[in-house]
């Protein structure tokens, strides 16, 4: 199985949209959304339900009103500032509540109990490009990454189940838990960059953590010719790193007008964009073969 | 006042509209200070090159048990009491202090007293002061978050102590993308947030999972439309038909996106851009005054 995790370090520079390219060309594939916090890639594959399951993870304490006797002990001893003492007593602030269950342990009169958590649910869907599975998570529930490694389980048991050896996800931004539970494991991280400090800063990061996680990588330069001195400079800086630059994406209007019409580059405007797609797919498989080699 | 500067996808501009707006207010002698909450991938600093005066390593409470006095296998009341897996019994207590959340429940719990606070080293925050121009000085907290680590609120919560914001009329908070627990902590006991988002389709759906979440935690906002002219229309009516106050809208221009590519400030790039940021302030001041009056 060769799984591609599609992820950049910093927010906007364009995951969602190259994976959704890299989706409708290359190999037969299952395609896995892993930024489960915004997921945006369904809005490019047009996907249909087959199954929808409900994701719970971890804990949320919940306090009977009628039980509290408003001594505030739980919200002093809160570390996560998750319990507010209002004249009727204590109430859970839901979304900063970690589930880890101390004010049921120290409240003198049993007024707390620690209910099971529906932090969002999860998908398999049909897509014209392959299986797709996907996950929307609950606004402001905790992004721990269980609902990441969910749905990359799902990926993988689907591939296997429909005998297709690729899975692309789309990855999500920063460096955090859910970066982490989409990255370990993976055969190959592709990270989308663009020639701005910025983007150069963030980048750096996560090669570092694709790094900490033996998980061999690619560079791809999106919005290349924003800036050619920085371009120069994410090049050099790659090759004197060790990381192949597989493919650079210049600006085109396409590429707003694309996602308007709620499709992927290649399927808006296939005779500009599949056989570059294409490309970019046989210089991922010449990486992980080198990859491998060196391994 | 404290202001969040957040938005639900990454890459709109918070950063843009964070540094900008303080430096624009920095050079009009407010005392204003930023604290670059984006903790897994921070940038502030490299639009404000500031003099870094300090860096503090920054830790989480993790457990350390005391094999002597530990009841052991008579006991382990801290390993059937840890909901995230931070403890296991192995013949004896076993630490995963990566796991470890610092919630302080198996040192409750513990009848002999056998846990003390050990450390897990999340990251640091630095402090520093920007030179805007030769009379306007912006001090900026920076937290930067150790690779590898996997939890940021822990680190985002001790960049938002830092001792500066105290002495600050106005403080700006650089929030992460997204609106999961890192947003969350970020926006925490915000008086307003400034929505940016940019008019395109993965904008305004990310922008209606951020509004919901704001609405959730009771959380004044108005929303910055970036980039303003790619795209289409869709933000701008869906903030129309929602009620949600748009503050104002920033141009898309080469320039702009050429001048950021650099690492410079717009106010400063272009100066078009110094009006509208103005006049964002005065949106924002507004709203903050009605909301706390």
């Amino acid at each position: 199985m060769f799984e591609l995790v599609v992820i950049s370090g910093k927010g906007g520079t364009g995951k969602t949209t190259i994976t959704a390219s890299l989706a409708s060309t290359g190999p037969k594939k299952v395609v896995a959304d892993c930024d489960v916090d915004a997921a945006d890639l369904h809005m490019l594959l047009a996907p249909q339900h087959t199954q929808k399951t409900d994701f719970y993870s971890g804990f949320i304490a919940e306090i009977s009103p009628e039980q509290c006797i408003n001594c505030g002990l739980c919200a002093q001893k809160c570390r996560f500032d998750a319990i507010a003492m209002k004249k009727t007593g204590a109430v859970v602030r839901r979304e900063h509540c970690e589930g880890c269950g101390l004010c049921e342990i120290v409240c003198p009169a049993d007024a707390v109990s620690m209910q099971e958590r529906r932090c969002g649910e999860w998908y398999v869907s049909r897509t014209q490009v392959g299986t797709m599975v996907h996950a929307a998570l609950g606004i402001g529930e905790e992004n721990s990454g269980k609902l990441v490694t969910t749905v990359r389980k799902a990926s993988s048991d689907v591939a296997r189940e429909v005998g297709v050896e690729t899975v692309l996800t789309d990855g999500p931004p920063g460096i955090g838990c859910p970066v982490i539970a989409s990255l370990t494991n993976a055969s190959m991280a592709l990270l989308v960059t663009e020639p701005a400090l910025p983007a150069m800063h963030d980048l750096q990061r996560v090669v570092e953590l694709t790094k900490h996680f033996r998980v061999p990588a690619a560079v791809l330069i999106n919005k290349a010719d924003v800036n050619s001195v920085i371009a120069g400079q994410l090049k050099a800086w790659c090759a004197e790193t060790g990381i192949p630059v597989v493919a650079e994406v210049n600006w085109h209007s396409d590429i707003s007008k694309a996602q308007l019409a709620g499709k992927s580059l290649v399927d808006f405007n296939p005779t500009e964009w599949r056989t570059f797609f294409e490309d970019v797919w046989t210089r991922l498989s010449e990486v992980a073969k080198c990859y491998e080699f060196v391994a | 006042m404290n202001i969040a500067i957040a938005s639900g996808k990454g890459g709109t501009g918070k950063t843009t509209v964070a540094v900008n707006l303080a430096a624009f207010l920095a050079r009009g002698h407010y005392t204003v200070c930023l604290a670059d909450c984006d903790v897994e991938e921070p940038n502030a600093h490299i639009f404000l090159a500031p003099v870094w005066r300090e860096e503090v390593e920054a830790t989480l409470p993790v457990p350390e048990i005391d094999e002597a006095s530990c009841l052991g296998v008579e006991c382990r009341k801290c390993v059937d009491a840890c909901r995230f897996k931070a403890l296991a019994w192995m013949g004896d207590v076993m630490r995963f202090p990566e796991m470890c959340h610092g919630c302080g429940v198996c040192s409750e719990v513990c009848p002999n007293g056998s846990i003390f606070n050990g450390v897990r080293v999340i990251g640091s925050v630095k402090n520093g002061i920007s030179s805007i121009n030769a009379n306007s000085q912006l001090p900026l907290t920076s937290g930067q978050m150790r690779i590898g680590e996997a939890m940021a609120p822990p680190l985002i919560r001790k960049v938002m102590d830092s001792s500066d914001m105290q002495k600050s009329d106005i403080v700006l908070r650089d929030c992460p993308p997204g609106t999961s627990c890192p947003m969350i902590t970020s926006v925490d006991g915000a008086d307003f947030a400034v929505l940016v988002t940019e008019p395109t389709p993965f904008g305004l759906h990310d922008l209606t999972l951020a509004v919901e979440c704001l609405e959730k935690l009771h959380v004044p906002f108005g929303v910055v439309i970036n980039r303003y002219g790619i795209g289409d229309n869709r933000v701008a009516e869906w903030c129309d038909e929602r009620g949600v106050d748009v503050l104002g809208t920033l141009p898309f221009s080469t320039e702009a996106a050429a001048a950021c590519s650099r690492g410079e400030l717009l106010i400063h790039a272009i100066p078009e851009l110094e009006e509208a940021f103005g006049r964002l302030w005065k949106q924002v001041a507004l709203r903050v005054h009605r909301e706390v009056l």
